[in-house]
């Protein structure tokens, strides 16, 4: 099995296009809306999460290459985020 | 071990599991990648649940770490501009978007080192406080990421400029970009957490 995957410009300028936007909408939330904080840090979290998403789905070509690639990458990131969860949330006594 | 007898010679790497193997060597390094600056997120997160974050600080650096942020987010587009045209045999545009793609970065890391000097003489230090600590060792370590990839972008790049990559070869190109491309997502992890939150 080689892999191949699309290359496309116009595909690359809407995710740019798209982390732009998505950007600029974490930043007027961040500093300009009047949100409470337990619901401001799920939106930004979520917002941060798809534009990494983006990221690695079309500029990394995760969305296109072999799953391999996609089981190596976020595999530790779930370890990670097992390791962080626990440490930031110990169970109360 | 299962033979293959279909044609080895039509694959044009080295490889024995039909991936090209520097480009699972780059995914490896990646995935170690993701581990390292995960366990840094992690430690910033548990030092912010109980350290004081400076919001004046922080909340005055926002506006031009968001240009930063925006400089990355248009480095990842020349960047993968520049595999787009490699594949199409576009010389001019892969030196071009390479060349691009450099000086982003590079403006990225004078904003930076602009940034921390800010920062610095408006009080938060690396020693004097735990969140100083860990806003320079965070940045820092992304910091030095992003100098690596702009010394690696500079030699694809000057590679470009000699006429080492066609339409069939820009490997090269690819590996280069997939690290640039982790360096730009990290950021925008840490763009939110640090700043943003």
């Amino acid at each position: 099995m080689h892999t191949t995957h699309r290359s496309r410009p116009i595909r690359y300028i809407a995710v740019f296009v798209g982390l732009a936007i998505l950007t600029a909408t974490e930043i007027a939330l961040a500093t300009g809306s009047q949100l409470e904080a337990n619901l401001l840090i799920p939106i930004l979290i979520v917002l941060a999460a798809a534009k990494a998403a983006l990221v690695a789905l079309f500029f990394m070509h995760l969305r296109d290459d072999t799953k391999w690639f996609s089981l190596i990458f976020i595999y530790p990131m779930l370890l990670a985020s097992l390791l962080i969860f626990f440490v930031v949330f110990p169970t109360p006594k | 071990m299962e033979q293959t007898t279909a044609q080895p010679h039509a694959l044009p790497l080295d490889t024995n599991t039909g991936i090209d193997n520097r480009k699972i060597g780059v995914w490896l390094f990646l995935g170690s990648e993701v581990m390292f600056f995960s366990s840094l997120i992690g430690a910033y997160l548990l030092t912010r649940a109980s350290a004081l974050k400076p919001v004046d600080i922080i909340g005055s650096a926002i506006p031009l770490i968001s240009l930063n942020t925006f400089l990355l987010i248009c480095s990842s587009l020349t960047m993968a501009l520049s595999l787009a045209f490699a594949r199409r045999g576009s010389q001019i545009g892969l030196r071009l978007s390479l060349l691009a793609t450099i000086l982003l970065g590079a403006t990225f890391v004078a904003i930076q080192y602009t940034e921390w000097n800010k920062v610095y003489t408006e009080g938060m230090t690396p020693f004097g406080s735990p969140f100083g600590s860990m806003f320079y060792l965070l940045t820092g370590f992304h910091g030095m990421h992003v100098i690596g990839g702009v010394g690696w972008n500079f030699l694809v790049w000057l590679k470009a400029m000699r006429g080492g990559f066609s339409a069939g070869n820009n490997a090269g190109i690819e590996f280069a970009g997939l690290y640039w491309h982790f360096v730009d997502l990290v950021w925008i992890v840490l763009f939110t957490i640090i700043y943003l939150l």
